[in-house]
């Protein structure tokens, strides 16, 4: 498909926008429909489209196997060390209220600390999955 | 009329037997769900059913379906008692559904208990306006732990199958005992 | 006339059912693997239509709060389906994995095939 120039082309347009409308997406999570899952499979959905036309080779040139291998545990480790943040100060695990000042705002903020780890985690685990299958049979 | 579609289409998905048709006839399927999930107002899931489904599951099964070079299957095994035993089974389910309350009303148990206080509460508790990222990420957030483990899990799984290349077989039937680089 | 009411408003639980049969034949009668998968995740996709569906609301909104608006769907059946979705690519990703690997060992990813061989040896 490297060939084929109105592929090439359209591909090259739409990619910075899928990637800006992922972050869109996760970052309005807490005011419209959104959140971490549909961020995260946007953003795979970017870069699997970029190694399906331009070869798996460039794709990995820019987003490494090595580098998406060890994304996958980061996003566990970020939500579960949020929910421990509240184990050491006295209170119960997952209890975001002693992120801030009062509670409310301590609550928001855990919201957005363990979108972003569920965002890491979906990603790099859809990315892997393509890569693992894609090279099973070269 | 969504709904009679989706019918259909799951229909033509039954019967058909060429692989890659009914491949592309499942991302038919996950767009109809989408848009009938969103006339149900549920959005975010609707978000989420047509990134899945749409993208990433038709992904999948194109990758499998290259890496098995599977074609089309010969003619089924007789297929009576399959036919009778999921008819017997989707008619004891209509028969249990009449009994729901009918579609849409207000005043059922389910909208009575829990959910009012999720509405009235969420935002004096935690600031956001998006009901369902509350309740997912933080009245419920222990749920949602689990499930990203869930996805994580399935990750690491693939990663043990099917890392490196796959072994060349000498003989016909053989199997190897371990595939490529552990 | 009352059954024909009563049939228009289940209209939906209906045909969700039929959805769900259609995938478990397809899981019980086929025999070729991916195609079972597909089924499944048929089977699972109609639960969800099943289990968001009681919650909508003639007349409300979805559940993203503003000040000029009072009436809301359930936001509870959205969340836990949320959950559902993801579990279900994550089952049918490994499934995959798994009917590779049989076809590496096997050759084939028939049922009947695989179980004559099995009887052979």
């Amino acid at each position: 498909m490297r060939r084929d120039l109105i592929l090439r082309i359209g591909v090259k347009l739409i990619i910075p926008f899928m990637m800006l409308f992922a972050l869109y997406v996760q970052l309005h999570g807490d005011y419209g429909p959104g959140g971490g899952f549909q961020a995260g499979v946007i953003m795979a959905g970017a870069v699997i489209v970029y190694a399906l036309i331009f070869g798996i080779e460039e794709a990995q040139r820019v987003v490494p196997r090595r580098l998406v291998e060890m994304l996958v545990p980061l996003g566990v480790l970020i939500y579960a060390g949020t929910g421990v943040i509240g184990l050491l100060h006295g209170q119960n695990f997952l209890d975001y209220s002693v992120l801030a000042a009062d509670a409310a705002h301590g609550r928001e903020r855990g919201i957005l600390l363990v979108e972003a780890g569920v965002l890491v985690t979906v990603s790099s685990t859809m990315i892997a999955l393509f890569y693992a299958f894609s090279e099973r049979g070269r | 009329m969504l709904l009679t579609l989706l019918v259909t289409v799951t229909l033509a998905i039954v019967r058909m037997r060429n692989l890659f048709g009914v491949i592309a006839l499942t991302g038919v399927y996950s767009f109809l769900m989408a848009s009938v999930l969103i006339v149900y107002d549920a959005v975010d899931v609707a978000m989420t059913e047509a990134a899945v489904g749409a993208g990433v599951s038709t992904v999948l099964l194109l990758a499998a379906l290259h890496l098995t070079k599977a074609r089309e299957y010969p003619q089924p095994r007789p297929a009576a008692i399959p036919l009778i035993v999921a008819v017997g089974v989707g008619v004891a389910l209509v028969w249990a559904t009449y009994d729901l309350p009918a579609f849409g009303l207000a005043e059922t148990p389910i909208n009575q208990h829990v959910a009012p206080y999720y509405i009235q509460n969420a935002i004096k508790d935690t600031m956001v306006g998006n009901l369902v990222s509350a309740i997912l990420a933080d009245y419920r957030g222990y749920d949602t732990l689990g499930e990203t483990t869930v996805v994580f899990t399935a990750g690491i799984g693939v990663l043990l199958l099917l890392k490196g290349r796959a072994p060349r077989r000498t003989s016909g039937t053989a199997p190897p005992t371990d595939g490529g680089a552990a | 006339m009352d059954g024909l009411k009563n049939f228009i408003e289940h209209y939906n639980y209906v045909a969700t059912i039929v959805l769900m049969v259609a995938g478990l034949y397809i899981v019980i009668a086929r025999g070729n693997m991916i195609k079972k998968l597909i089924g499944l995740s048929l089977f699972q996709t109609s639960v969800y239509l099943l289990y968001i569906a009681p919650g909508k609301i003639i007349g409300g909104t979805p559940p993203v709060l503003d000040p000029k608006i009072t009436v809301y769907s359930n936001p509870l059946p959205h969340v836990l389906i949320l959950t559902a979705i993801v579990v279900g690519i994550a089952t049918i990703a490994l499934g995959l994995a798994i009917v590779t690997r049989i076809n590496e060992a096997y050759g084939t990813i028939e049922e009947d095939e695989i179980f004559a061989r099995e009887e052979q040896e």
